[in-house]
């Protein structure tokens, strides 16, 4: 029978299936960062038990450390010790590769994995944290896990699991100039809604999804748990090939050869079923911004803010004016009319050197405009930002007005230093625009790298493909 | 982990859909390195008027008069009705150890994000969904009666409204045996060592890649 991508992944982890089909899942990367992993490893020492595989783990911390200012360490102490606890963690557990803070690799823990070829095609890895299924890019099963469940892959290598429905989101076409991954990913999740994809595993496909780069697959995979997919997949092909080649942990030369002719296979049989398909013609999207507080809540750029009189369902509708009260927008106000306060260019949807340079195309030879306080662009990591630096991004943004800074997950969730005052308002490439996200009271409007860019010059909204 | 098998509980009602776990919990205390405590902190943003920051005495903070939870007539809850999509977004497990450290035992709604699902299992809090025109009958009974409570038998898979109307609801097997004997998943994975052993040596020679 003919097999999707999802049940080949699946099929080739399963260590034993209980009655009720509760599989026992063998993962084989296990990413950790400081947030997830305390109460796991002291779950461990508690039962004095030990890492099952020590080299199946890659850490790094990335959510609490700061972005400016690393000669002086992290000044929050409660910060401080989340990030300490990790440092000692490892120390006594041990893994493959960790990356401290100040380290040179360091940097988001889904922007890290990749670049360090820790992720290949085939893979089971999880990660105490939602966003794992941007490695999905790979052909990978990759889904974000909770803390209790991180001790249970620490323990046992393994994950127990019962298979989800497999939902295919074709994209035919070619997407439009100006355009990118997160338009595409802002556009699934209008379509299908935020719990659209809840208990399913979605496979991205199609002409448009084919002519992405594997940054533009990770920023998609990345966002299906936005709707609502756990995982995020796409097929093997030879982007996903080349990118891996001479990363720090691929294949190594004489496994190269076998390891490809396997992830060749990692691609949905032809005829294979879907429980559910879902099909969108890429020449139909426009640039994509939010306007409320769920990324479902999204319209382009030639759009207007919706009044909760559209919406029949009475909770939808109380949604809706809760939503819009939140962001203080008044019904119909074309999008382009919005003014913004801050930009943020970052985290683990767009912080990747394709949207850095997608971004600094458009900053370039501009300034960012009087009524935006602060514009600040955050690489993924350090490896990042070092390559951005070699094409000389960081002055194209320095010199438009914007913030260069150091990686991490910044101001995507605010943990750290970087956060919207109460009412403030942002262009942000991250991917939630959850009340209090981005700080008490923020306002967040999700976009793509060149539509914040776009935003930033022009002080509110605007369509990058008219920006002269 | 706690068991779970009967329990006769007030209802909170939570009437809005899409609640992410960062309203259920916000950021600012996940820089905690344990995993109880988060309960005074819980929907934080939404129950108090101030801003909170880990630290803070809460029992002084000003309360929210209009949050559903700090009515007088919801105090003491412990089973959570709430709406589509509850627990979207993050897959911090900071949520459900908030919602059981507040005092809930059981959630009771239409749909639940897959990832909070899942970790509820792992504390001894039970999500459960009901059709949307059961959680909506339910929604209007509350309203309707102050004190309403309703029993759970997990055990049956029964739920007791107070008019004394039965509600099936269903349940993986493996998490029910679990819940109701309170057990520690690693523990019974671990009896299985010898079978991850060899899955994982087989591994080692088909994909020596991934062992590197």
């Amino acid at each position: 029978m003919p097999q999707t991508l999802y049940d080949k992944l699946w099929q080739n982890h399963v260590v034993h299936t209980e009655e009720d089909g509760t599989a026992l899942l063998y993962i084989d990367r296990h990413l950790v960062h400081e947030v997830t992993s305390p109460q796991a490893f002291e779950g461990l020492k508690l039962a004095n038990r030990k890492l099952w595989r020590v080299s199946s783990i890659v850490a790094t911390a990335d959510h609490n450390t700061p972005t400016d200012h690393w000669e002086d360490g992290i000044k929050d102490p409660i910060s401080r010790l989340q990030v300490e606890t990790l440092d000692a963690n490892i120390k006594e557990f041990g893994a493959l590769a960790y990356f401290p803070f100040k380290d040179a690799r360091q940097g988001i823990v889904h922007v890290m994995g990749p670049e360090n070829g820790a992720t290949l095609p085939g893979m089971t890895v999880v990660c105490g944290d939602s966003h794992t299924s941007t490695h999905g890019a790979f052909a990978c099963l990759a889904h974000g896990i909770g803390t209790s469940e991180v001790e249970h892959v620490m323990a046992t290598q393994c994950l127990l699991q019962k298979k989800s429905k497999s939902m295919l989101v074709r994209v035919d076409g070619k997407l439009g100039a100006g355009l990118s991954g997160k338009d595409i990913a802002l556009a699934i999740i209008g379509k299908i809604g935020t719990a659209g994809g809840t208990g399913y595993a979605i496979e991205f496909g199609g002409e448009a999804i084919r002519a992405l780069s594997m940054e533009g697959r990770m920023t998609l995979c990345n966002m299906a748990i936005e709707g609502g997919a756990r995982a995020g997949m796409v097929a093997v092909d030879d982007n996903t090939i080349n990118y891996l080649k001479g990363r720090p942990f691929a294949p190594k030369p004489e496994q190269w050869d076998a390891a490809v002719a396997y992830w060749r296979t990692l691609v949905s049989d032809e005829g294979a079923e879907f429980d559910r398909v879902v099909v969108l013609d890429a020449a139909e999207i426009q640039p994509q911004v939010t306007w409320g507080t769920s990324p479902e809540m999204v319209t382009t750029i030639d759009g207007a803010v919706p009044s909760p009189d559209d919406f029949a369902d009475p909770v939808k509708r109380e949604g809706v004016a809760r939503a819009l009260q939140y962001m203080g927008l008044t019904p119909r106000t074309p999008m382009s009319e919005i003014a913004i306060d801050k930009v943020f260019i970052g985290s683990c949807t767009n912080s990747r050197i394709e949207d850095l340079r997608e971004a600094a195309a458009v900053a370039k030879g501009k300034h960012v405009a009087p009524n935006v306080k602060l514009a600040m662009v955050v690489p993924g990591s350090g490896v990042v930002k070092r390559q951005a630096e070699a094409e000389g991004l960081d002055k194209v943004f320095k010199d438009a007005g914007f913030e260069w800074r150091e990686p991490g997950c910044s101001m995507c969730l605010a943990m750290n230093a970087d956060r919207l005052e109460p009412g403030e308002r942002c262009a942000s490439t991250s991917n939630r625009n959850f009340e209090g996200r981005q700080g008490n009271g923020g306002r967040t409007h999700l976009v793509s790298p060149a539509m914040a860019a776009a935003a930033a010059i022009a002080g509110h909204f605007a369509d990058v493909r008219k920006l002269s | 982990m706690k068991k779970f098998t009967q329990l006769n509980g007030l209802v909170a009602p939570l009437d809005r859909a899409n609640v992410d776990t960062d309203a259920i919990i916000p950021k600012q205390f996940l820089k905690s390195i344990k995993r109880s405590g988060f309960g005074p902190n819980a929907f934080d943003e939404w129950r108090y008027l101030d801003h909170g920051e880990p630290g803070m005495d809460n029992s002084k903070r000003p309360l929210n008069p209009d949050f559903v939870l700090n009515k007088p007539r919801y105090q003491g809850a412990s089973v959570l009705l709430v709406r589509d999509n509850f627990g979207c977004g993050s897959s911090r497990e900071h949520a459900p150890w908030a919602l059981e450290d507040y005092g809930f035992r059981a959630i009771i709604g239409p749909s639940f994000a897959d990832i909070f699902f899942n970790n509820s299992f792992k504390n001894g809090l039970l999500p459960i969904k009901l059709p949307e025109a059961e959680v909506d009958v339910i929604f209007k009974q509350i309203e309707e009666h102050v004190g309403y409570s309703l029993d759970i038998d997990l055990d049956k898979q029964t739920i007791t409204r107070p008019d004394g109307k039965v509600i099936g609801f269903e349940i993986d097997g493996f998490r029910k045996h679990c819940l109701l004997n309170g057990l520690d998943d690693i523990g019974l994975t671990l009896q299985k060592a010898d079978l991850i052993k060899a899955f994982e040596a087989k591994r080692r020679v088909e994909q020596p890649w991934l062992f590197a």
